[in-house]
């Protein structure tokens, strides 16, 4: 039987799981600002489920449910919340179609990892300024 | 437990209705992810050609048998991808066993739910 090594007496840091408190301090490359914002605006567009479907509802039903939703839409704040989640949804559509191109073991390696992780926000950001511009009547 | 003991190559501590649990996951994830792409291509090349989106318009879209099958599917796709994703976030960040299956029970049934709901909003059209 061997004997156990000696309790080292140094305090040496303990790296863990890491804790959604500690996230904030840590510098993060861009994959890994897309990969936390895919969860957020996945959980985002989870809860807001419940007020899409019933606006779909609503947009459907009749001409005075359609002209009820649109008025409701019209509102500054719900169109707030509209643009949040059109970023949410594009967001999660555009970094979740460069998952699937990963799973296919196409743009891995870490040079192209990290533009393909830039490419993301190059592509939902403009889409998002583009629906702002619509939402609040720009065009 | 009979069932646990038995299979061979199977060891005793290993739950086999546990087993590939992760696998299956990890592909209706991304086969529910496609299908959400697939449909919402569709979806923009029929609003594109409903032209101005009154309600007529908009309601015409989703007229067709095949549309309202089509964005019914993809609608469960959605539910079973946030199932997925939504039960992932808890077990990251839940660890009381007896929280986590709350929120898991109440994220089920919400998402259930909602799938009747979907059935009633596309058959009304």
């Amino acid at each position: 039987m061997s004997t156990p090594a000696a309790t080292p007496t140094t305090n040496r840091p303990e790296f863990r799981n890491i804790h959604v408190t500690q996230i904030v301090r840590y510098r993060m490359p861009p994959a890994a600002m897309v990969s936390i914002m895919h969860r957020i605006s996945g959980a985002a567009l989870f809860l807001a489920l419940p007020f899409l479907l019933w606006m779909f509802d609503l947009s459907l039903i009749s001409e005075d449910t359609f002209a009820r939703m649109a008025a409701i839409a019209s509102g500054w704040a719900v169109k707030l919340a509209l643009l949040f989640l059109t970023w949410a949804f594009l967001h999660h559509l555009v970094a979740g179609i460069r998952y699937l191109i990963l799973d296919l073991h196409v743009g891995l390696e870490l040079p192209q990892a990290r533009k393909n992780a830039l490419a993301v926000f190059a592509i939902s950001l403009p889409l998002t300024l583009l629906a702002a511009l619509k939402l609040f009547g720009a065009f | 437990m009979a069932l646990a003991n038995s299979p061979a190559g199977i060891g005793t501590k290993r739950l086999v209705v546990g087993a590939h649990f992760g696998v299956g996951n990890f592909l209706l994830q991304r086969l529910t992810a496609l299908i959400l792409v697939v449909f919402f291509a569709i979806l923009a090349v029929r609003l594109v050609a409903a032209g101005t989106l009154d309600y007529v318009a908009w309601a015409r879209v989703f007229v067709p048998i095949w549309m309202k099958v089509l964005t019914l599917v993809a609608i469960l796709a959605l539910l079973y991808h946030a199932w997925i994703g939504v039960k992932d976030i808890w077990m990251d960040y839940v660890k009381p066993v007896w929280v986590r299956l709350t929120l898991q029970t109440l994220t089920a049934l919400w998402l259930l739910a909602c799938a009747v709901w979907s059935v009633q909003i596309l058959w009304r059209v």
